[in-house]
């Protein structure tokens, strides 16, 4: 079987120092950050034009990204990869930790997708937020938002990764709760921080493993010496970075994060919960490609929780009549394809990243279109009361239609040609796995035609369900067409959605191109189906999807409240498949429980202790205090008492000897 | 008859004015008990000069007294401003300092 | 004189450890004496009899030190002591004390059944002491430095200007923070809290209403032949002005004075202002004071 295949000790390529335009990189994060804390010292003095500065330190940050790019290409293939020295960050005695950067095609294809789409979100937003009072507040998270994750993706070792990580983390927590009057967004910003931490244990757990065998946590010594380590050793690093980006990027079983932090503004769901911050468990997982490659165990572990979260997120995403969670549970989906496919190993990495850059376009399309939708309706997020909206917001509903599209993996489009061969690839696994998560796989992509049609069809077509509704502020509703600032955003990401699948992917060219980061994209080709059979069944799922979806939905009226009862699947996917129980019984309640006990432990014995002594003193003090009657007299007869003795005592050692 | 008398007289004095101390309750007459020490233990000074055939025990008498005139002179004023402002002079009365 | 005191209570050159017969028949009356005072000032309810009855053991003391070849102290016991600062004691117990004895009872629960023991077991501690350290003791005695150099007085004299010159200088220092200190403690001055007013003050005071009326309360028999204070003062109209009423004193009842009244109340025999010189006018100078009145 191919993923037996023994793989041998990392080819890790060699690495150089950067030069030249390369040394300069250090600009891509000084710029945003820069941005940031211009805006965060700044407060409400650049509240003018404090957006436009959050703006424009992204566009330059794309323009440098761009230039690095070029350079890049510029090289011979073998000197792609490049580190840069900053400074020496943490050195204490063992512990030599170098902040620097990591310039290789892995690192500037994410570089340019985050300040890209950053850059239209970040535009985009100016319309978006126009109303908002603290407008230049929500620019100065993005900046902060933006740095961190350049940083996640740029640092040269787990340890500057891990700044990043942590710095997303707060940015996402941030934004989520951005609307922190309502407890709903405050309750899910808490929800989405805490299971982050759950998720950042392990990654901080694996850190220190690899401390611990290796002393070091930069990049190139730990791949140029990952095969020295125990078999053992490696699987647990496997999984306890698995456990990482399981956490960040909304995996099973710490996925139920991911829906709850639609409660943010739709730009940050767009950029952060949708194109970037949560697919940074696929980088993590692409970037230890010389630890996965070691360990078949562990890569078999990414593989099924790619698929479980595949399913499981088309499945819920079908029952949900909230537009922006829809999306969410699309999210999980899709990125549980790129764990699927990371965890194919050689065979997937590329494809994943293909993946990962087409479902950044489209998904942050969708996003912005669900938030140009919302915008028009008055913050309404419940697809029952939408319908109809596509002769009131053509732009919108064209450029909705073409991610769309490129999500259900249309023909030509993005999405068939990064997600077709993810399916391809899980069957070409042979055997039972071959079957298992290929037939997963293909399934999900049917689910996701039936719901994405769904969608479509509740929001743009139909009878206009709105005009008779009110809004909460009991008015009429008055759709309208967003400003440019959101429209352009949307067609320059519509364009990318329909040619950059093509674009990367016809000759190989993004799998080429990162060969140097990742290895060269291998084919299996012991697969139970032809290729063309898979392209072709796939498709078809998807058809009966679509056509599903238009029977079920298009043919009938569709209620404005959400019917109830329904049938068991039905309410299962709509308690999200039980996720937030599951959670509850096995860590939540377990937790409490044994808090309950160590307070009550700690109450009884540790205080009990602790106060009895105290008040052992205290009452015994309060008896003796009763001493001092203010009788000068008691007093005196105390001292004589006290003199006799002590003269009694004298006598005593005098007159004894 | 040897000086060891006047000790013996000298201690029995200042027994007694130590359990006046003790027992009565007016200021003064707690101060004159004071006083009646103070004096015994000036008689043992004259008897312990004349035992050694020292003078210094008599100056030491003297400075007694000396110091006793002048906290004589102190206590009595402060018995009377105690006395303006409570009017009382026992000593009972002043027990504000306490628990 | 000193000298001669002591001449007469030891006398001159004995062997050292020699007690005259005469400083022993002292000793027997002048101890119970002393002990009898100090006995008495312990158990007389009254302060001021405690302060005689200390003043006896103080006589008795100096006695004995003029007995012990210590004339000067013995003197300045006497005159100081008894002479000046007992009768310091007894001044304050005037002013202060006098009226406070001690009451039977005891408050302090156990005080005087305690203050017994210790003293007993002080008394007793102090006895053994004495006579476990002391029995066999030959007194040296004073007869070389009381005759030397001018005799006791002088000895001293040099002894205090001499060896225990800084002490002594200490003790002045001490003497004056005493005095200051007493006076300090006693001095109460018209700003302090309870001090007089002037009588400027007193009277911006009435008229500012901050007593009851502004001008004294009537004097008793203003308008009365009486001058005693149980003559109540008569108002304009024949009333009895009630503030001139003692609270203490009964007051002569208002028949009494039927002639005083009927003349402030015109209803008697008038008198006219000429009265004394001219008899016959008074009922013109009436009728003229009537016309003027209308």
């Amino acid at each position: 079987m191919p993923t037996d295949l023994m793989l041998g000790p990392a080819s890790e390529p060699s690495v150089f120092a950067a030069s030249g335009v390369a040394s300069s990189a250090w600009l891509l994060l000084a710029l945003p950050a820069f941005g940031a804390l211009v805006l965060f010292i700044g407060g409400r003095r650049t509240d003018g034009w404090g957006h436009l500065l959050g703006c424009a330190t992204i566009v330059a940050a794309f323009v440098w990204g761009l230039v690095e790019f070029f350079h890049s290409t510029s090289l011979p293939a073998g000197q792609r990869v490049q580190n840069l020295h900053l400074f020496s960050w943490i050195p204490v005695n063992a512990l030599q930790v170098d902040f620097g950067l990591r310039l290789d095609p892995l690192s500037l294809t994410f570089v340019l997708l985050i300040t890209g789409v950053g850059g239209l979100i970040h535009i985009y937003s100016i319309g978006y937020m126009s109303h908002d009072r603290d407008r230049r507040r929500f620019f100065a998270y993005l900046n902060l938002f933006v740095a961190s994750m350049l940083l996640l993706v740029l640092g040269n070792g787990f340890v500057t990764l891990y700044l990043g990580w942590e710095g997303v983390g707060l940015a996402s927590y941030l934004l989520i709760g951005w609307y922190s009057d309502r407890p709903s967004a405050a309750t899910a910003a808490k929800k989405a921080f805490l299971m982050n931490r759950v998720g950042d244990v392990g990654l901080a757990l694996a850190i220190f493993i690899l401390f611990a065998k290796l002393h070091t946590t930069q990049y190139t010594e730990v791949f140029a010496r990952a095969h020295t380590l125990s078999p053992g050793t490696l699987t647990a690093i496997a999984l306890l970075l698995l456990l990482g980006a399981c956490g960040k990027s909304g995996q099973f079983p710490l996925q139920s994060w991911l829906p709850d932090a639609m409660e943010g503004p739709t730009p940050v769901s767009a950029l952060i919960h949708a194109a970037t911050m949560v697919t940074a468990g696929v980088y993590l997982v692409a970037r230890s490609n010389p630890i996965y490659d070691l360990t078949s165990s562990g890569r078999l572990l990414v593989v099924i929780i790619g698929a479980i979260t595949l399913l499981l997120g088309a499945i819920v995403g079908c029952a949900y009549d909230d537009i922006k969670k829809v999306l969410a549970y699309s999210t999980v989906s899709q990125i549980g394809y790129m764990m699927l496919a990371v965890g194919l190993g050689p065979f997937g990495y590329a494809l994943a990243i293909v993946h990962l850059l087409s479902h950044g376009f489209f998904k942050a399309g969708l996003f912005l279109g669900a938030g140009s939708v919302m915008h028009a309706m008055d913050d309404e997020t419940d697809m029952r009361r939408f319908g109809g909206l596509f002769k009131r917001m053509p732009i919108t509903a064209v450029t909705f239609g073409f991610g769309y599209l490129a999500i259900i993996g249309f023909p030509f489009l993005s999405g068939f040609y990064s997600k077709d061969p993810i399916i391809e690839a899980a069957f070409q696994q042979g055997g039972w796995r071959g079957w298992v998560f290929g037939l997963a796989a293909a399934i999900a992509a049917g689910l996701t035609a039936f719901y994405m049609t769904r969608l479509v069809i509740m929001t743009f077509f139909g009878p206009a369900r709105w005009q008779e509704l009110k809004n909460t502020d009991g008015n009429d509703y008055h759709p309208h067409e967003a400003p440019a600032t959101m429209t352009i955003p949307m067609i320059i990401l519509a364009i990318g959605s329909v040619g950059i699948g093509a674009y990367l992917t016809i000759g190989n060219r993004l799998a080429n191109w990162l060969t140097p980061s990742l290895g060269a994209l291998q084919k299996a080709d012991n697969g139970p189906l032809p290729s063309i059979v898979v392209t072709i069944g796939t498709l078809v799922l998807a058809a009966i999807g679509v056509l599903v979806a238009i029977l079920v939905v298009g043919r009938r009226a569709v209620p404005v409240t959400r019917p109830e009862p329904v049938a068991w699947p039905v309410r299962a996917a709509r308690a999200d498949l039980y996720g937030n129980a599951l959670n509850e019984t096995l860590v939540a309640r377990p937790g409490q429980w044994l808090t309950g006990a160590l307070v009550f432990s700690d109450r009884m014995g540790v205080d009990g202790m602790v106060n009895g002594i105290a008040a052992l003193f205290g009452g015994s003090s309060g008896r003796l205090r009763r001493l001092q009657t203010g009788f000068v007299r008691s007093y005196a007869l105390s001292m004589l008492g006290g003199s006799i003795l002590l003269i009694a005592a004298l006598l005593l050692v005098r007159f004894s000897g | 008859m040897t000086p060891t008398y006047y000790l013996l007289l000298s201690a029995l004095l200042f027994a007694i004015g130590a359990v006046g101390v003790l027992v009565r309750r007016n200021a003064i007459v707690v101060f004159m008990c004071i006083e009646l020490m103070l004096n015994s233990v000036n008689l043992t000074l004259v008897t312990f000069a004349r035992v050694n055939g020292s003078l210094s025990g008599q100056v030491m008498a003297f400075f007694v007294m000396v110091v006793a005139a002048a906290e004589v002179v102190v206590g009595l004023a402060i018995i009377m401003s105690i006395f303006r402002t409570r009017r009382s002079a026992s000593i009972d009365d002043t027990n504000l300092l306490k628990y | 004189m000193f000298t001669h005191a002591g001449l007469l209570l030891a006398a001159a050159p004995h062997p050292a450890g020699y007690v005259s017969p005469g400083e022993t028949i002292a000793f027997w009356v002048l101890g119970p004496l002393a002990l009898a005072g100090a006995l008495g000032m312990l158990f007389s309810r009254n302060a001021v009899h405690s302060a005689l009855w200390l003043v006896l053991t103080m006589l008795s003391l100096g006695m004995l030190y003029m007995a012990q070849q210590a004339p000067f102290l013995g003197f300045v016991q006497i005159i100081v002591y008894t002479g000046a600062i007992m009768m310091l004691f007894l001044f304050v117990l005037m002013m202060v004390g006098r009226d406070a004895s001690d009451s039977v009872v005891e408050v302090l629960r156990g005080q005087r059944l305690w203050a017994g023991i210790l003293g007993v077991g002080l008394a007793g501690l102090i006895v053994g002491i004495v006579a476990r350290g002391l029995t066999a003791v030959t007194a040296v005695g004073l007869d070389g430095p009381n005759s030397a150099n001018g005799g006791n007085v002088s000895q001293i004299g040099r002894s205090l200007f001499t060896d225990f010159l800084f002490p002594f200088e200490l003790t002045s220092a001490l003497l004056i923070t005493a005095a200051v200190g007493a006076m300090v403690l006693a001095y109460t001055g018209r700003s302090a809290k309870g001090g007089k007013k002037t009588q400027r003050e007193l009277v911006v005071a009435r008229f500012r209403g901050e007593h009851a009326r502004p001008s004294p309360l009537p004097g008793p028999g203003v308008f009365a032949t009486g001058n005693s204070v149980a003559t109540p003062a008569l108002l304009p109209d024949g009333s009895i002005a009630p503030e001139s009423l003692s609270e203490i004193i009964e007051a002569t009842p208002v028949t009494e004075y039927g002639p005083d009244l009927a003349e402030v109340s015109d209803t008697g025999e008038r008198v006219g202002a000429r009265a004394l010189t001219e008899g016959s006018h008074t009922e013109s100078s009436y009728e003229e004071s009537e016309e003027v009145r209308s």
